[in-house]
């Protein structure tokens, strides 16, 4: 255990932070706080309101950005991940991006399946397809 | 090496979500979370969508700034500083922790009607039944009420008594007339998978919340003895809270996907 303070991956004897610091800590949590908030509000707002699909999957888009920015801002500044090192940033980042793959495929994946079920299953189709005249509540 | 564990720890919460998104894109209908999580504690029947998801949201943000400024005061070697922040992260978990209990309790017990097989069944959220399916529309709503059992029928029109309407009934006419069916929103049967990705992934990521508290008070403990003085430096304070924060950054995700959209 004595020998940890010689690990690379800590920005431990980096500097000792001043009042700047905590003054930065706070400024993240408005910013994370103010990013919540505007995404609670949209979240009701889906709901709210009765707009076409497209338009619910647009602001749905906006959502899941404004998610990731929070993450960054978790990551860079409370985890102190901006201040390390580049090469350790790296490996700590390039093999998050087999995300993106792994996303696209699988949600294509499940929308294959729901289309080839509508096609071949009308009954699956008929039975869980929203109905227009129920109301939304 | 805390680092490179949250790495590994982050790919299992991803593949469990996008395991979700999967089921997901694959169904022609899911339900609305702002339809799902509306309760409040102590409001009843009020519909406050995402009211107390946020207020848990709320607390976990808080904690991690508690953490990070108990990080702070560990670099300024500043053992009081620590011990206060460290305090004030521990209790933010725990009430995250409790709200979670409460949420879970009120989605599992608290029963809502559904149609299945022509009559009227009341069900919780549960990992084998889901309450938040398409709305019925009334006139099959009205349907079901007849071949419905009196005893839920009862419990129905406890729960949503139509004003004006008082006395014993005599047969299940007058006790259906006296339900008030603008309250009663009866849906069909939801996807079941719901039940299981919801419970699975909230109660993993509570899980972490949970070993992230033993953690913490590990290490409040270890501060309060004199451990990392002695050592010369809080560098454990720093690795508790990157895995403090993961748990925060986890909850984004979750929030985002199960609340959000």
């Amino acid at each position: 255990m004595d020998h940890q303070h010689t690990a690379s991956e800590v920005t431990f004897h980096h500097h000792v932070p001043g009042p700047e610091n905590v003054k930065r800590i706070w400024k993240i949590f408005w910013v994370l706080l103010i990013i919540t908030v505007i995404e609670l509000g949209l979240g009701l707002f889906l709901w709210a309101t009765d707009f076409p699909s497209w338009l619910d999957l647009a602001i749905k888009g906006v959502i899941v950005i404004l998610s990731l920015a929070k993450a960054f801002y978790i990551v860079s500044i409370f985890m102190h991940l901006g201040d390390e090192i580049r090469n350790m940033i790296m490996t700590i980042a390039v093999p998050l991006m087999l995300f993106i793959w792994f996303i696209a495929a699988f949600l294509w994946d499940g929308s294959s399946y729901k289309n080839l079920r509508n096609k071949y299953d009308k009954h699956f189709e008929e039975r869980t397809t929203e109905k227009k005249d129920a109301g939304k509540h | 090496m805390m680092w490179y564990f949250l790495m590994s720890d982050a790919f299992t919460f991803g593949a469990f979500l996008i395991s979700y998104g999967t089921i997901r894109f694959s169904q022609n209908f899911w339900p609305d979370p702002n339809v799902v999580f509306n309760a409040f504690p102590g409001a009843g029947h009020q519909n406050l969508p995402l009211a107390f998801v946020s207020v848990m949201t709320f607390i976990l943000i808080m904690s991690s700034v508690t953490m990070v400024l108990a990080v702070h005061e560990g670099h300024r070697s500043n053992r009081q500083g620590v011990i206060k922040w460290m305090l004030w992260t521990i209790l933010g978990g725990i009430a995250f922790l409790l709200c979670q209990a409460w949420e879970w309790h009120h989605l599992i017990t608290g029963e809502h009607a559904v149609l299945a097989d022509g009559k009227i069944e009341m069900i919780g959220q549960t990992m084998g039944g889901n309450p938040w399916g398409q709305l019925v529309d009334p006139a099959a709503a009205q349907q079901a009420l007849a071949a419905t059992p009196p005893k839920i029928l009862a419990e129905l029109a406890h729960e949503y008594p139509k004003a004006g309407v008082t006395g014993t009934p005599k047969d299940v006419s007058q006790l259906i007339a006296m339900i008030d069916m603008e309250q009663l929103h009866i849906r069909e049967k939801g996807p079941i998978a719901f039940g299981g990705y919801f419970y699975g992934i909230t109660g993993f990521h509570g899980f972490h919340v949970f070993s992230g508290v033993i953690i913490n008070v590990v290490m409040l403990l270890m501060t309060m003895r004199g451990v990392f003085d002695r050592r010369g430096h809080y560098l454990m304070i720093e690795k508790a809270g990157l895995y403090w924060h993961f748990v925060d950054l986890v909850w984004v995700f979750v929030f985002l996907c199960f609340y959000l959209i």
